[in-house]
């Protein structure tokens, strides 16, 4: 696992803290290339759809193993929509912007 | 049951075994699971591999001090949960005292969107932590293909699954990884081909409308392993597995005898009876006495104080109890004392391997001296014939390795070859007893004799098998010209020699005195005779004097001529002399 080029702050949250609207946590391993992929297009999407109203949660699992069991993490990286309900997870580095649009219910079922 | 997996170990120094602790399995596997690798249970739906899985986990953390994870993908079902707590698993305590952890994997497809590319570090990272909070040595991953059900991107699985286990083998604990048998291949996703070490297929078939099921270990690298099919069962104890034979052949051999109950059978069996811990077989024709001599046998074992279990497999103890009270063997005291033990059930009540586990139970639990199986044959009607030998052999081994003396009644069909309905078990039977019918003049006998009995001189005469007031007797058979004399035909000939012999002692006094009144009448034939000799020389006497008489007479009479005569010569002609007699 090589050190990462930006170190993802933990846990991360947003430059707006009133933005409780959209409640995102992205659970990691570690701070490989593919988690820190994730995070910068989640931040991308975030910043370009949600501006304002939303909260980025990094949850690193190596540090918390035991916080997989609860929102039933197997794949990495996962993103979770805990907020608004209901919950969503989607998977994957986050690279396939339509599809993490889907997911979060931004844009109808294609 | 240590020291022979320590021997196992021994001998297979190849490979070390981590021992599932179930029953049997250990057995057919030389110790157990290859320790520190993964191994694939694999079998169609209702097969008990995550009984299996789980009763691996459970053993190993109560039994061999190897705390275990278990990671199901699947809904814990409710039956499962229920067949943990029977098994006396008490999976929330182990929970607590940190031997166990669990964990459910749950994927649900609908919840989940793919965007690019991931990993199953999520998963790496909860097992891991599962294994580490309980430093556990065993890990079962309860059909971890339900990934891919959940998960759409099968290069990504096949690619992590194959990560996970090289991972498990690093990680160093005995995996136990369960799959769905597919078509064609025995797991659908063909995990098979990156769970290599060992592979153990669970198999549940109807075969004559019985249910069986069955376990065969596939592969197993670096070791010897039983390569059969072999019958096992799920009950109130867990899974068994039964192998076909056990794999020692070392019980131990008791010299020491015991009574048949029939002091005459005992006579005929080398003066004193069967060896304690030997397996007797007591084969007939029905109404032959099969079960008179079986009830015989445990009157005599609860007599010495020792204890008798008895399997009834066609009549209720009360039956069994109420018969043979009219040949004059009361049992009702010897259960009463607790040392005479009936269990009575349908052979077709359930299946073989049941049977089997039931008895082990009973015999764990008595602990009897003696086992009566009475009679083995109609347990044929729950499994096939090979089976039936199998089960046999496996509860005849366990009772040898236990010394209890096994004494099984088998009904020969009429009509069939002696041999015919045993055969499957007669390798097995130390001392075989048969009863027959004996049909002469119009009567049915019961006969007995000694078929074989390994290790001592047996009689090998017939005897005749008698039901009476008092119990069982065994008679003296007359071998007659037209073959062995029994009942009223053997009484008449002891009536017929009776009489024999009675009459020849009357022929001779009758000769004796025959011979004496001859005797009598030479004696006095000899007497006449001599008499008669005397008589005779009395006359030649008489005789000779007379012809004297007439020579004297004739000279005077000469001389008196020649005088007259003048002759010169007077007595020129000598006169007649006659010799005396």
């Amino acid at each position: 696992m090589s050190p990462p080029p930006r170190k993802p702050a933990k846990p991360k949250t947003s430059e707006e803290p009133g933005g409780a609207e959209w409640n995102l946590r992205l659970y990691v391993a570690g701070r490989t290339p593919k988690s820190i992929i994730a995070f910068t297009n989640l931040k991308k999407i975030c910043e370009e759809h949600l501006q304002g109203k939303y909260r980025i949660e990094v949850v690193d699992l190596m540090e918390h193993p035991q916080l997989a069991k609860g929102d039933q993490i197997l794949a990495l990286p996962t993103l979770v929509r805990r907020l608004p309900e209901p919950i969503k997870k989607i998977i994957g580095d986050l690279s396939n912007t339509e599809r993490v649009l889907v997911g979060l219910d931004l844009r109808p079922q294609p | 049951m240590a020291a022979a997996r320590k021997k196992h170990a021994v001998e297979f120094r190849g490979i070390e075994k981590c021992p599932t602790g179930i029953a049997g399995l250990d057995q057919i596997t030389y110790g157990g699971l290859p320790r520190g690798r993964p191994a694939l249970i694999c079998g169609g739906a209702g097969c008990g591999k995550t009984l299996l899985a789980l009763e691996f986990i459970v053993r190993g953390a109560t039994q061999y001090n190897e705390p275990g994870v278990f990671i199901s993908f699947e809904e814990m079902s409710d039956e499962l949960a229920a067949n943990v707590r029977s098994l006396g698993f008490d999976l929330d305590d182990l929970v607590k005292r940190k031997r166990l952890a669990m964990d459910f994997v749950r994927v649900e497809r609908s919840e989940i969107e793919e965007t690019g590319d991931y990993d199953l570090e999520g998963l790496f990272v909860r097992i891991n932590h599962a294994i580490d909070s309980v430093k556990a040595k065993r890990v079962v991953l309860d059909t971890i293909e339900s990934l891919f059900s959940g998960l759409s991107n099968t290069a990504i699985l096949r690619a992590e699954l194959r990560r996970l286990f090289r991972w498990l083998k690093d990680k160093g604990v005995t995996a136990v990884i369960t799959g769905e048998r597919g078509d064609g291949l025995l797991t659908r996703q063909g995990i098979e081909e990156y769970v290599s070490d060992c592979v153990i297929v669970l198999d549940h078939r109807i075969q004559d409308q019985l249910s069986t099921r069955r376990l065969r270990v596939v592969k197993y690298r670096g070791s010897a392993h039983g390569t059969n099919e072999y019958p096992f069962i799920i009950d109130e104890h867990g899974i068994s597995v039964l192998p076909v034979t056990s794999l020692g052949l070392d019980h131990p051999a008791s010299t020491a005898r015991i009574s048949s109950g029939v002091a005459r059978l005992d006579t005929m069996l080398g003066g004193r009876g069967f060896y304690r811990g030997s397996s007797i077989l007591t084969s007939g024709t029905a109404g032959t006495g099969k079960t008179s001599l079986a009830c015989s046998f445990a009157r005599a074992t609860c007599a010495r104080g020792e204890r008798c279990l008895y399997f009834a497999f066609e009549e209720s103890p009360a039956q069994i109890m109420r018969n043979v009270s009219s040949i004059g063997i009361d049992l009702a005291p010897h259960v009463a004392r607790g040392l005479l033990k009936f269990h009575a059930s349908r052979p077709t009540l359930y299946g073989l391997e049941r049977h089997l586990a039931v008895m082990h139970r009973q015999i764990e639990q008595f602990r009897p001296a003696v086992v009566i199986i009475d009679p083995v044959t109609t347990l044929m009607a729950a499994g096939v014939a090979n089976d039936v030998r199998s089960m046999l052999l496996r509860l005849m081994d366990y009772l040898k390795s236990q010394e209890i003396t096994a004494f099984m009644v088998s009904l020969t069909h009429a009509g069939s070859a002696l041999e015919q309905s045993e055969a499957e078990i007669s390798s097995l039977i130390d001392t075989w007893l048969f009863l027959r019918d004996i049909e002469t003049g119009g009567e049915r006998n019961r006969g007995l004799y000694v078929l074989k009995s390994r290790g001592m001189a047996h009689s090998n005469q017939i005897r005749e098998f008698v039901l009476g007031k008092r119990g069982i007797e065994l008679l003296d058979v007359y071998l007659g010209p037209s073959g062995v004399l029994t009942g009223s035909a053997r009484v008449a000939q002891e009536i017929k020699e009776a009489a024999a012999m009675k009459s020849a002692a009357r022929a001779v006094q009758r000769r004796q005195k025959e011979l004496l009144s001859k005797r009598k009448a030479l004696t006095a034939q000899m007497a006449a005779l001599q008499a008669e000799i005397d008589a005779q020389a009395e006359a030649g006497e008489a005789l000779l004097l007379d012809d004297r008489a007439t020579d004297d007479q004739n000279a005077v009479e000469r001389q008196a001529m020649a005088a007259s005569r003048k002759a010169d010569r007077p007595d020129s002609r000598p006169p007649v002399t006659r010799a005396r007699p």
